[in-house]
């Protein structure tokens, strides 16, 4: 089946520039989303996954900026967007949700508000009590009861807060919703049962969702496709269970090795991946991965390997799967 | 109203009790304590002191201090307060009633120019942190907060009274004016609009602009500072971020959604800036010749007015716990956090 392409990140960049020189925290990075699917983008704390997420949105903080490439959404390159197409951009094509549900509702407001707000901020001409319907009609559908509707976020638990910053995602029938470390700082009980829901909103809407999180066996739970990062560059991209069975990069081998498993009857240490993730002031030459990697050839520390397709939509970023003359 | 609520405020209102009454004693001492008498200080050193002992007998000042301070909370508490001293000895709830209303025309108009620019422009400074605009605010805040009341008055006078002569340097209203001028509430504002005397209410507005301004002025300073760091703390956090990504404007997530979280700390410096506005107000009147309740006290002091002064330091202790109490109400309401 052909699979519809929702949005094209092409060569993207973001740079932040710091007193000791700038530093990409995105570099270079190609892959694509598809309509309706699951994508998890995966890699260690620092590694710019969430800088990633925001740069989709365009909202990397100044004096941070998107130094190089596009995103092409539906076929409109948003890197042309002037601020107000790009502020009725955010909300209504692509949503967000935020590790932090403690934090990322307006304290004085109450949930209708940030309902109905949302919608008017990108549909003024909607009356607010036709705004109001809508907002009741979603919270009943995610489950959370509609006197919480007159709530304010305070008097909500943690996963109920999710549930509602998920529902102002998708109030406008947003395309794609990102997830960064949504589930997070939830119980495993709590994020199992957001997890789920996430799922049913995409079968139902047919969202697509991308779900930045480290955390490997939700990724494994929920999606249809695998991102590995790795210090700014893209590692890794394909079908999560062929990258399970079998992946090609050593970092997301290493990575895939670091997951403990619930089983007691295992004797096996967990693996640990020798050294440190690099400084990306000072990013190591060729391949950023080379000096932690159990496979490094001289080339790698030379030359930065390109990211190429080892087959139909798989592709990895290494110079054990490329032809060194290429 | 919540029976939490109605509870709080009950408590809050028994607690404002024992802070008066602390306060309306320890002015009682303070007064007795201090060199000097109302006495001697009218009829200076000349008169025999024959004389003198006749008019502290009548004057009640012969009795043991704890009878005058028994007669002292009597009268306050029947909010009597009893006669003045000294300057024809009038009773203190006639002459407070004169200038109670001036310092209040005075003072409201202050806070609100206080608040009103204090919060405005702390918020435009936040929302263009680290451009010029910010450091010319902020440079104007500490300017404004550090320059002394009546220097600040002087100033206004020379430059709009004398040099540009726009407007008036002293008084509530031009005295030509004010012969004919009948006040039932010494309110004039209240009072010109309701006699419908437009040249009463345009000469009244007129001396108000630099009394008010000078004296709101000097406490906005307070108030830029606050909300500018308090905006700036809220700009970075979380639902700002999420309320960006969601296509609400820069705008409005500083206005509405930043400012309404800032309001919780402005809130509790109002209350705090109440008791600024009266010392405030004592030198403002003074400056601008303003006939309220700062003025009268100065005055009063220097005579050893103890009923007047007592009273009148009554009277703004009964204000500034008037001020917390309601900033307490509002708290509940702003921040739907706070429960009592």
């Amino acid at each position: 089946m052909e699979k519809e392409i929702l949005a094209e990140i092409k060569d993207l960049s973001v740079t932040y520039p710091t007193r000791i020189g700038s530093v990409s925290a995105v570099d270079h990075v190609n892959f694509n989303i598809y309509k309706g699917e699951i994508l998890g983008l995966v890699g260690e704390s620092g590694c710019g996954k969430s800088t990633l997420g925001k740069a989709l949105l365009r909202m990397i903080d100044p004096p941070g900026e998107i130094s190089n490439g596009k995103i092409v959404f539906r076929g409109e390159n948003i890197m042309e967007y002037d601020y107000n197409h790009l502020r009725d951009f955010r909300g209504r094509h692509v949503s967000m949700i935020f590790q932090d549900p403690m934090t990322s509702l307006n304290p004085v407001q109450r949930v209708d508000e940030h309902l109905i707000e949302t919608i008017q901020v990108h549909e003024p001409q909607t009356k607010e009590d036709s705004a109001l319907q809508r907002s009741k009609v979603m919270i009943e559908r995610l489950g959370i009861g509609i006197e919480r509707l007159y709530s304010y976020p305070h008097q909500l638990s943690g996963g109920m807060r999710q549930r509602v910053m998920t529902g102002i995602g998708l109030i406008l029938n947003a395309d794609l919703i990102i997830a960064d470390e949504a589930t997070t700082s939830l119980d495993v009980i709590v994020e199992a049962k957001l997890a789920d829901q996430l799922r049913e909103i995409r079968d139902e809407f047919g969202v697509s969702l991308l779900l930045i999180t480290h955390n490997i066996a939700l990724v494994a739970e929920m999606a249809d496709r695998i991102a590995v990062m790795y210090a700014g560059h893209l590692v890794e991209i394909g079908d999560i269970y062929k990258i399970f069975e079998e992946p090609k990069h050593p970092y997301t081998q290493g990575l895939l090795a670091s997951v403990p498993n619930i089983r007691f009857d295992t004797n096996e240490h967990l693996y640990k991946m020798p050294g440190e993730p690099p400084n990306l002031t000072h990013p190591p030459l060729g391949c950023r991965f080379h000096p932690r990697c159990p496979h490094a050839m001289p080339i790698c520390s030379q030359r930065e390997p390109l990211l190429v397709e080892i087959e139909e939509g798989w592709s990895v970023h290494c110079w054990l799967y490329q032809e060194q003359s290429s | 109203m919540s029976s939490s609520l109605k509870k709080f405020l009950v408590t809050r209102i028994l607690l404002t009790i024992p802070m008066v009454l602390i306060m309306i004693t320890l002015v009682f001492f303070i007064m007795r304590v201090l060199p000097g008498d109302p006495i001697r200080s009218q009829l200076g050193p000349r008169v025999s002191e024959e004389q003198a002992d006749r008019l502290r007998e009548r004057l009640g000042l012969n009795d043991p201090i704890l009878v005058q301070y028994g007669n002292y909370l009597k009268d306050m508490l029947t909010f009597n307060f009893g006669n003045a001293l000294t300057r024809g000895e009038r009773p203190i709830r006639e002459e407070l009633g004169e200038k109670l209303p001036a310092t209040l025309e005075l003072s409201i108009p202050a806070m609100l120019i206080a608040v009103a620019l204090g919060i405005g422009l702390g918020a435009f400074s936040a929302k263009n942190r680290k451009k010029p605009v910010d450091y010319g605010i902020r440079l104007f805040s500490i300017f404004i907060y550090s320059i002394p009341i009546f220097f600040l008055g002087l100033i206004f006078q020379i430059i709009f009274g004398v040099r540009l002569n726009l407007l008036p340097l002293s008084g509530r209203m031009d005295p030509i004016l004010l012969t004919t001028f009948e006040s039932k509430t010494n309110f004039y504002i209240i009072d010109s609009i309701l006699s419908q005397n437009w040249a009463a209410l345009k000469s009244t507005l007129l001396h108000l602009i630099l009394p008010s301004l000078t004296l709101g002025l000097s406490l906005t300073g307070v108030f830029i500072r606050l909300t500018r760091v308090n905006m700036i703390e809220m700009i970075k956090s979380d639902f700002i971020t999420a309320g960006r990504a969601r296509g609400i404007s820069e705008t409005q997530l500083i206005y509405k959604h930043s400012l309404r979280n800032t309001f919780i700390p402005i809130l509790t410096m109002i209350g705090l800036q109440m008791a600024l506005l009266i010392a405030g107000a004592v030198l403002t009147e003074t400056t601008f010749s303003w006939p309220g309740m700062g003025r009268y006290l100065v005055d009063r002091i220097a005579l050893r007015d103890y009923t007047a002064v007592q009273s009148t330091i009554g009277v703004f202790a009964f204000f500034v716990a008037i001020i917390s109490l309601v900033m307490d109400i509002l708290y509940a309401l702003v921040d739907p956090r706070i429960r009592y």
